[in-house]
């Protein structure tokens, strides 16, 4: 199957369009909403959220009976959001820390729900109710009404998103400034919690429990690397989110045997694995090329340095001094002919001969300006600082 | 109790205080989510394994899954050190990618093999009499065999590291300035919380892991503030919840690993209710008692300020409290009625009195 009848078969092939309906809905809204998660160092809450939705699921379809998805969903988001408050009140009132309540929480939880499950699948009707798709997801049973619901409940949920943009902005970046200005930060913690939790309901069905968590994580993850902004990171992180969804859709569409959750997952993976190396001015190769570039910077700057002291013992500035000399001056041996030659490019520095090389008036100006102004060393300073700077800045509101 | 019923308790129990153990350094040094990254990550190690040995009974497949661990709990502190990401978020990216890749790997390459996701995932302790055994010449399950082998393997390394595990967890500082390595007692720690979960997660699955790692630890933590006590009762509860959480599951005829689960969370709810001086309600009723002493403390120093002065009579009378200390008439009548019941005043003709505890109650509160 060649890429283009591949993209074709979102068009033509209506199980494929509807999954990759359902799991773009489904990157879009936890895209959005997790960066929200990721911003407030919640990114593990997703993990417990959707492990703990699954009594939820268990109950609502035993006591209704219906394993209709908006009921089945609804369950999921109500244990889902029960498992979160539990997690706020042992976190606030014990000593137990964040990570063992979320530790307790979602693997309780999930247990419970478990026992329930098997449970329930002594009675034969159950057995067939499609619960153990919230397990592991079953992108590729999305139905048509599926995503009906996912689209209104995760439509519902960015509606609200948006309706209060500024004060969940105002919740992410400083808390106690949104409090001090008499807005009920508790009951906005509630309300952007519980939409995660929706966004993590609509996706236990395609994705299931246990990979859920990376849908929230890496889109946000991925889209903070290349923006400052809440705007752009979270139009970025549905971005991907999207991206992910659809493309794993098609990739596990194209091999038998390939589950569609985890290539789902593997996909997201890979956008913020890229994210992480290539993004400008955050992205591990941008600051390692960065960093090479301020190293070869200093090396340069400290060779003419070193040949203005060496000129600065003779009558002449001038006055020519080997490569050898500036080797042994340099404390890094390494890299002093590229300076020369890069010197020599700026016109700073000629060669005298085979071996010995001379300042050039403006080698002698530029070096002047550098080095005469104080302290010497103080030359590095503008490179290193810029270094260090690149990956601490916190997000622009 | 036929023997498969023993048995299958004596796994459970095994599993459960071989999970306690590590679980206890894990709640103290704040990486209870680690033993979730690392319990999905060790079945991608599980695997690769199986891939290069082609069998699911080497050894080699418990140390590729360890290993696997490890690489996790590093590649999340990589991840962690360029900057980039939070801690959390970086352990929510590395694991799911990894467990993807060995569902995949699984889903393509496996087919028919018994490596089953859902066993991986939930466990089937029913099973596990049925995978026996010889060990010196005693003909038992597989799994008792290799998790009694781990828990003393956890005992040995706990015994022996005990002071730098201890010195290491409480105060990494100190332990680096004494020359301890808290990096190598933080990568054995990740080892041995690796190979137990390889080794639980054949028998219980790696959810259960995480809850017999962390619930057991936390529900300790919450009762003790010594770290061999904490030790013990942690291993003590993962054991009692294993053995309630049979019975569970025996009576309702569900999962087994759910069951135990599903235990170890109402042992952490009762303890976390009633607890003596950590639990919610010990902690609801020292409030409300505080409440009320202070509030007494209060009415008795505004009385012993009063007292024997020409005012008495009109600053100590009942109703001139409600606008002086500013308390509700309700209030104030109960902050008496609780000041007469232990002693500290007496009502006569509409004023208020200190009895002579009550004038030294006063007089210590205020000096305090």
């Amino acid at each position: 199957m060649t890429l283009f009848d591949l993209l074709q078969s979102i068009f033509t092939d209506y199980t494929i369009r509807t999954v990759a309906l359902g799991t773009l809905t489904l990157g879009v809204v936890s895209g959005a909403l997790g960066t929200f998660a990721v911003l407030r160092k919640q990114a593990l809450m997703g993990d417990a959220m959707s492990h703990a939705a699954l009594p939820g699921v268990v109950l609502a379809f035993m006591l209704t009976g219906q394993k209709s998805p908006a009921v089945l969903t609804l369950g999921a988001a109500l244990a889902g959001l029960a498992g979160v408050l539990l997690i706020v009140v042992i976190t606030r009132y014990t000593r137990v820390k964040q990570d063992s309540s979320l530790g307790i929480i979602l693997s309780v939880f999930f247990g419970f729900g478990l026992m329930l499950l098997t449970f329930l699948q002594r009675n034969p009707d159950a057995r067939q109710a499609g619960l153990n798709s919230f397990l592991f997801g079953q992108a590729a049973t999305l139905l048509t009404r599926d995503v009906v619901v996912m689209a209104l409940f995760g439509g519902a949920a960015l509606l609200l998103m948006l309706l209060f943009w500024k004060e969940f902005k105002l919740l992410s970046f400083d808390r106690d400034y949104g409090a001090s200005l008499g807005f009920p930060m508790q009951y906005l913690e509630l309300l952007i919690t519980s939409l995660l939790v929706v966004a993590i309901a609509i996706g236990l069905q395609a994705v299931g429990v246990v990979l859920m968590s990376a849908m929230v994580v890496a889109p946000a993850a991925a889209a903070r690397q290349w923006t400052n902004r809440l705007g752009i990171m979270v139009v970025l992180a549905a971005l991907f989110g999207a991206m992910a969804g659809v493309g794993g859709t098609l990739l596990s569409s194209m091999g038998a045997g390939l589950s569609t959750g985890p290539v789902i997952v593997l996909a997201v993976s890979v956008i913020t694995t890229a994210s992480l190396l290539f993004a400008p001015s955050r992205g591990l190769v941008w600051r390692w090329v960065q960093q090479q570039r301020n190293r070869r910077r200093l090396r340069t700057d400290q060779v003419l340095g070193n040949l203005y002291t060496l000129a600065g013992q003779h009558d002449d500035l001038d006055h020519p001094h080997t490569e050898e000399a500036l080797r042994i001056m340099g404390e890094g041996a390494r890299g002093v002919s590229a300076s020369l030659a890069a010197l020599a490019e700026r016109g700073l520095v000629r060669r005298v001969d085979a071996t010995r090389w001379a300042l050039t008036p403006a080698g002698v100006t530029v070096a002047r300006e550098k080095f005469d102004t104080g302290d010497a060393a103080s030359t590095g300073d503008g490179a290193a600082g810029g270094n260090a700077g690149t990956h601490t800045e916190a997000v622009q509101p | 109790m036929t023997v498969t019923q023993l048995e299958i308790q004596l796994v459970a129990l095994v599993v459960a205080v071989a999970c306690a153990l590590p679980g206890v350094f894990l709640v103290l040094r704040r990486m209870a989510m680690m033993s979730d990254a690392i319990s999905h990550t060790v079945l991608l190690g599980i695997v690769i394994g199986f891939f290069l040995t082609r069998s699911l009974d080497s050894p080699l497949l418990v140390l590729g899954a360890a290993a696997m661990g490890v690489l996790t709990v590093s590649l999340v502190e990589l991840l962690n050190r360029t900057g980039l990401v939070k801690e959390d978020a970086a352990i929510g990216l590395v694991f799911p990618a990894l467990f993807s890749i060995a569902v995949i790997l699984i889903s393509r390459f496996a087919r028919g093999v018994h490596l089953d996701v859902d066993a991986v995932l939930l466990g089937e302790l029913a099973f596990a009499p049925f995978d026996r055994i010889t060990f010196l010449g005693v003909d038992m399950p597989k799994s008792l065999a290799v998790m009694g082998g781990i828990l003393v393997i956890n005992i040995v390394f706990i015994v022996l590291f005990y002071k730098e595990l201890k010195l290491s967890t409480f105060d990494a500082g100190l332990a680096a300035a004494f020359g301890f390595s808290p990096a190598l007692i933080h990568y054995g720690l990740m080892t041995l919380v690796s190979i137990t979960a390889v080794g639980a997660f054949d028998a219980v699955g790696s959810i259960l892991v995480v809850a017999l790692m962390v619930t057991p630890a936390a529900t300790a933590y919450l009762l003790t503030d010594d770290l061999r006590r904490m030790l013990l009762l942690s291993a003590l509860i993962g054991g009692l919840s294993a053995v309630g959480g049979y019975w569970l599951a025996r009576t309702l005829d569900a999962n087994i690993a759910g069951s135990i689960a599903t235990v170890t969370g109402l042992v952490f709810l009762a303890v976390l209710l009633f607890a003596p001086s950590r639990g919610l309600v010990a902690i609801a009723s020292r409030r409300r008692r505080q409440r009320w002493e202070f509030a007494q403390a209060m009415l008795l120093i505004h009385l012993l300020h009063h007292e024997s002065k020409p005012e008495a009579t009109l600053e100590n009378r009942t109703d001139h409290l409600l606008e002086h200390i500013r308390w509700s008439p309700s209030f104030a009548e109960q902050v008496i009625r609780y000041g007469e019941r232990h002693g500290t005043l007496r009502r006569r003709a509409g004023t208020l009195l200190l009895t002579d505890s009550g004038r030294t109650l006063a007089r210590s509160s205020m000096i305090e």
